[in-house]
């Protein structure tokens, strides 16, 4: 059978697609290696997936993982090395592991003061999205200063 | 270089044109896949690339200008048709050694080695492989010619969800690998999106689309909107195909890029491949033409008769 999740050493990351998020392919592999850097995951140094891996597990087009890491060479987050294959060049999180628990818990208590106050999933998303666009809107500036999904189009002079 | 060259091809089985008027380039480098309705004419033209047809009318030539069936032509080209013919009362190491000498370039080494990774065993009768293995041994002999261009007819139309897994995995590693350009024809719209980044639909024997899908996605995409403003909508942009109700509309159009203006009250949706190939399928008189840049002649300005 084809090697399917014992690939040995190489990538600390393993790609997964969904199909119903209505996100271009080559994008849900840019934002999974972003993700990864943001949650320690990924550090500097570390090998991307090399092509051939990723197009023989998820079965798909070779260029489409080429277009990835073209991507996140462009932001400056990878870089390829001749003959090897790709590696982390940067990093995203900015914030050390513990503080990140720190503030994923006290994001728990607000999501249960959210739901004693009655507001569903769809209602809490929609509240937290316009607070984040609040938020950054009176920051003046881009959420993602990397060129990523832009705040918005207003206070970007 | 383009893989497959076709000018003003034509084939006529007794008094029927199976293909006709077909111009078009493949160029190299891409998972292309050719798409279109049953008795489009899709194993027509992939039989005529191969060399196991003649055309009546037009020419076709392969990797770069040779001639369609000439030796050189056929040493760069390995064919994988329908059902994944084997001879079923052969061992899989007699289909090996049979493919081997039947042909001037054969990779034993890479074959075998291939086998052993999927659990193939070699003294097994291909008759009594499961039909997921008969297609790897099919996909694996023709690989082992070490192609530039792998041509597949059909390959997923009769292997369940996992056999299919894993033989376009394979089908795409070699191609990640060494760089082999790969054309393949499927009805299968759900899993054209992943694997291939180049679009041929055909239907009623002629080309209606032929582009890079990136470029195709970017061009096309959905408006949602009143129906009353449809109709002068319509009269600007170029729409392939209309959804109405009594109140609203949604029209599939033809744009210059992702940077073109959303009319007023109007929203804008991505389209996905299976949505573009249904738009087109359902409005043969729509194209989306020229593809690449053809070096026989100049290109084809319209595909109405």
């Amino acid at each position: 059978m084809p090697p399917e999740g014992q690939r040995g050493p190489g990538s600390p990351i393993e790609f997964r697609l969904d199909a119903a998020s209505g996100v271009p392919t080559y994008l849900q592999l840019v934002q999974q290696v972003e993700h990864a850097l943001r949650l320690g995951y990924l550090k500097p140094g570390d090998q991307l997936p090399k092509v051939r891996d990723v197009v023989a597990s998820l079965a798909i087009n070779p260029n489409t993982v080429l277009k990835a890491y073209r991507e996140l060479e462009t932001k400056g987050l990878a870089a390829g090395r001749p003959g090897q294959g790709t590696f982390i060049e940067a990093t995203l999180s900015q914030v050390a592991l513990p503080e990140l628990a720190t503030l994923h818990r006290s994001l728990l208590g607000w999501l249960a003061s959210a739901d004693v106050a009655g507001l569903d999933e769809d209602g809490i998303v929609a509240l937290f999205s316009s607070a984040l666009r609040d938020f950054f809107d009176r920051r003046g500036g881009h959420r993602d200063s990397r060129g990523g999904a832009s705040a918005g189009t207003e206070g970007v002079a | 270089m383009n893989v497959i060259e076709t000018s003003g091809l034509g084939k006529r089985y007794h008094q029927t044109w199976a293909l006709r008027e077909c111009t078009l380039a493949i160029p190299a480098g891409h998972v292309a896949a050719l798409v279109g309705p049953n008795g489009a004419g899709k194993t027509t033209l992939l039989n005529l690339a191969v060399g196991l047809a003649t055309p009546t009318a037009g020419v076709v030539t392969v990797l770069g200008g040779l001639p369609a069936g000439s030796p050189a032509a056929l040493d760069g080209i390995a064919f994988v048709a329908q059902d994944a013919p084997l001879y079923k009362n052969l061992s899989v190491a007699d289909m090996l050694h049979l493919t081997g000498n039947l042909n001037r370039r054969f990779d034993h080494g890479y074959a075998q080695e291939r086998l052993a990774d999927l659990g193939i065993p070699l003294k097994r009768k291909a008759g009594k492989l499961s039909g997921g293995q008969q297609a790897q041994l099919a996909l694996t002999l023709a690989l082992g010619r070490r192609p530039r261009l792998l041509v597949l007819d059909e390959p997923l139309a009769n292997l369940d969800p996992l056999a299919r897994h894993d033989f376009m995995a394979m089908v795409l590693a070699a191609a990640a690998e060494d760089g082999m350009s790969v054309v393949l024809s499927s009805h299968v719209l759900t899993e054209l999106e992943r694997v291939a980044d180049y679009l041929i639909l055909v239907s009623g024997g002629r080309v209606q689309v032929a582009d890079e899908v990136d470029g195709l996605l970017a061009r096309h995409r959905v408006l949602t909107g009143p129906a009353a403003e449809a109709d002068r909508i319509a009269q600007r942009l170029s729409v392939v195909h209309a959804r109405r109700a009594e109140a609203q509309a949604h029209l599939l159009v033809r744009t210059s890029g992702p940077a073109d203006p959303v009319p007023p009250g109007w929203e804008a949706h991505r389209v996905s491949v299976e949505e573009l190939v249904l738009a087109y399928l359902r409005e043969p008189g729509a194209a989306a033409l020229p593809g690449p840049a053809r070096t026989q002649q100049a290109q084809p300005t319209e595909v109405s008769r």
